[in-house]
């Protein structure tokens, strides 16, 4: 008998653990049948709050705590509720596509480059002469389709470039006066790394190429080549082929890097270092980065500042710095009206409310909103200031990169096997992964 | 027409066919046997009957988003298998199931033998054997990485910049995870050998060898066949590790500037080819899950058919 009632209870355990699991996963394998009735599922979700709700699904790690706290405050103030959801870093593609799927999907999401207009235009609500597209001071951060429908609203730009420490470059007996281009980049920076040991900091922090920072090479770094290679002109759309006529230039800032660095070349490809700690703690004097790192940087390094790609291309003295945006806020098309409006009134507050704003501003440097806070970021600073002193603004025609995971994953891994032996067969592979890459990855998406 | 058997009609043992009804109802457990077999059921169905079916519906449809996926026939097929970075993976898979088959059970084995030779500490050992199975994929692999390259730097190379490196660090890797497990397996069959038969094989002058080969692993033969399917269908099916340990470095460029990611496993590719491009090739990669199911499918019941046949009737 008490074997049976054991028995029993177990086969009752199992079978309610089997029902509470099911309970969770039938919502979500109903999807398929009820987003094709979108609206009326979302309006029937949305009951309690007739005015509809916000779903953001948030592209920046680093942005998430201050939107969670402004959800928050937009709950307190007008009662409207707002998630937040956060991919995790270099997830946002498997996320988005997974959430879109979802009878609740993101009423905001981002699409940040020609890629990402690609796949998702059908999915973005026309923004043009709507109320968060009047609130904007320029045009130079939207994302238009062909038919000239305007799919994403850049609500923050950043920029790139090399990020420096004045006072170890002066310790070094340097001035920043001598670097307006590459022979003078390169004497300053050769100079720190032979003298490392003396000196007690190097020239540049780790060039790891894993995951987590391989892109400031074939992401950032490889810009350069891109943007010299439009030749005064700027892409509309993805080229199907290049012609990898600057490959030299970039070459010469990438040798630079990885040659003159904390780390030696051969030790990159699996990574483990933290180039930001490195420059914090002052160990190294340049570092390849963006505006996004000013608000960690600048209690450590308060003097940093930002220089272009300087390499070797003629009447680089002129450079600025590379700018631009893969933050563009793109509205569902498909959510019901009610958290489409909702969703506006949301992103408009963002950018007009002080506080609100302040807060964006403090995680995202600048915003290019009429009525937004003004920007505290440096290293943007910086940026304006080249452009003050009529210096080019490198475009970020890096977003043009077609199939740009599958790209860049090439592209590092041509780039281990160089660092690792730096022969000019090795930079041949580099030279085919990148120049030919782009159009195999081309033709893969158009094709 | 014949008459056939009715889908619950029941035979005792003897052969006697009962009337379906009465059968049915007079067990208590056969009348309520929906209440406890239903919720299994609907599990089964939601989480593995649905999914897969709506699998092979998408293999055959163009689809960003699931709910509006175009059917467009077998051109996804087509363009799997002409891939060829999908017949490498196929292969490189091949091989490192095969060789990880081998490696795992012969290790596993000879440490569940002498385990059970009754070892001072056994239980010790088979603890700490085992323990690598309970630490996930993604973790082993970047942990590993690092030893490897701990070591492989002093030589002024990576497990990133060779294949073979990365090979058999994948070998290494499995192995050390998954030989505790099968030797839980083994232990386990090894215990059940009756002990008769051993005094049987000692008393008509067997030597230690004869013992093994001829008594100890015939009754384990249940165990291999277990063992050997899991190990097998494991090396195919590898995806964590392989994804934490190399992601498919180092990629061979070719002139033209394909590529082929020359440590990249069957999982990997669906994965990469899902994920790493556009929406045209999300249905090749579903059409690479088909086939690759039906492959793992296949060799794992072909390999059980063959070892069945080999286990002994205590």
């Amino acid at each position: 008998m008490k074997k049976r009632l054991l028995a029993l209870s177990l086969t009752a355990a199992l079978a309610a653990g089997l029902l509470a699991g099911c309970g969770g996963g039938s919502a979500e394998s109903k999807a398929p049948e009820e987003s094709k009735a979108a609206e009326p599922a979302q309006s029937q979700a949305a009951e309690p709050a007739a005015t509809g709700s916000v779903y953001w699904l948030n592209f920046k790690p680093e942005l998430d705590d201050t939107l969670q706290e402004l959800a928050k405050t937009y709950k307190e103030q007008k009662g409207v509720d707002v998630k937040v959801v956060t991919a995790a870093s270099g997830t946002y593609s498997q996320t988005l596509n997974a959430e879109m799927d979802k009878s609740a999907p993101p009423t905001l999401f981002v699409i940040g480059n020609s890629a990402g207009v690609k796949d998702w235009k059908d999915y973005a609500l026309d923004l043009t002469g709507t109320a968060i597209a009047n609130e904007l001071n320029t045009d130079a951060y939207n994302l238009y389709d062909e038919t000239g429908k305007l799919v994403s609203i850049g609500y923050c730009y950043e920029c790139y470039g090399i990020i420096v420490n004045p006072d170890l470059v002066e310790k070094a007996g340097h001035s920043m006066d001598e670097i307006k281009n590459f022979e003078g980049l390169k004497t300053v920076v050769e100079d720190i790394h032979a003298r490392a040991g003396e000196l007690g900091f190097d020239a540049f922090t780790s060039c790891d190429m894993d995951g987590s920072s391989s892109w400031r090479f074939t992401g950032h770094m490889a810009n350069l080549e891109y943007y010299y290679e439009q030749e005064g002109t700027t892409w509309t759309e993805c080229p199907p082929t290049l012609t990898g006529k600057y490959m030299e230039n970039f070459k010469n800032l990438y040798d630079l890097c990885i040659n003159n660095s904390l780390t030696a070349p051969n030790e990159l490809a699996t990574g483990g270092h933290d180039a930001a700690q490195e420059f914090k703690d002052g160990k190294a004097a340049f570092q390849v980065q963006g505006s996004w790192e000013y608000a960690s940087y600048k209690d450590a390094v308060p003097n940093a500042t930002m220089i272009p790609y300087y390499c070797g291309v003629e009447g680089e003295e002129k450079a600025g710095l590379n700018c631009g945006t893969e933050n563009c806020w793109a509205i569902n098309a498909k959510a019901s009206p009610e958290d489409q409006q909702a969703t506006m009134d949301f992103m408009v507050w963002l950018v007009t409310d002080p506080d609100a704003s302040a807060k964006m501003v403090e995680q995202l440097g600048i915003m290019p909103y009429k009525g937004a806070a003004e920007s505290t970021n440096g290293f943007l600073q910086d940026a304006a200031e080249y452009t003050a002193d009529g210096c080019y603004v490198m475009n970020w025609a890096t977003n043009y990169q077609p199939n740009v995971d599958a790209y860049r994953a090439t592209l590092v891994a041509a780039l281990n096997q160089y660092n690792a032996d730096q022969s000019d067969a090795n930079w041949e592979q580099v030279k085919t992964a990148f120049v030919d890459g782009w159009a195999v990855q081309y033709q893969e998406v158009n094709g | 027409m014949k008459k056939t058997t009715p889908a619950y009609s029941t035979q005792d043992d003897f052969g006697k066919k009962k009337p379906l009804q009465l059968a049915f109802f007079k067990n208590p457990i056969r009348r309520w046997f929906p209440l406890f077999l239903g919720p299994v059921v609907i599990a089964f169905v939601i989480g593995f009957v649905w999914p897969f079916l709506q699998g092979i519906w998408l293999s055959l449809c163009k689809f960003k988003l699931i709910s509006d996926a175009q059917f467009i026939g077998f051109g996804n097929y087509a363009k799997a298998l002409a891939d060829p970075a999908f017949r490498h993976a196929f292969w490189y898979t091949a091989l490192f199931a095969v060789v990880s088959l081998v490696i795992i059970n012969v290790l596993a084995f000879t440490v569940a033998y002498l385990l059970t030779q009754g070892i001072k500490g056994s239980n010790l050992y088979r603890t700490v054997f085992f323990m690598p199975n309970l630490i996930g994929g993604i973790v082993l692999g970047y942990i590993w990485s690092m030893i490897f390259d701990g070591i492989l730097s002093h030589f002024g190379t990576s497990i990133l910049l060779e294949t073979k490196f990365g090979f058999w660090g994948l070998i290494i890797l499995m192995c050390w995870q998954q030989i505790g497990y099968m030797m839980i397996i083994y232990i386990a069959g090894l215990q059940n050998v009756p002990g008769d038969m051993l005094e049987a094989a000692k008393i008509d002058g067997a030597t230690k060898m004869q013992t093994l080969f001829k008594v100890t692993i015939p009754n384990v033969m249940p165990s291999i066949t277990i063992c050997m399917f899991l190990s097998l269908t494991n090396g195919f099916k590898l995806f964590d590790q392989n994804l934490a340990l190399t992601g498919g470095q180092p990629f061979l460029i070719q002139a033209g500037g394909t590529t082929i990611k020359t440590t990249e496993m069957l999982a990997l590719n669906i994965y990469n080819t899902f994920y790493g491009t556009n929406s045209a090739s999300q249905g090749v990669a579903q059409a690479k899950a088909v086939i690759f199911f039906i492959l793992v499918a296949g060799l794992g019941l072909a390999q059980l058919a063959y070892t069945r046949k080999r286990e002994v009737q205590q």
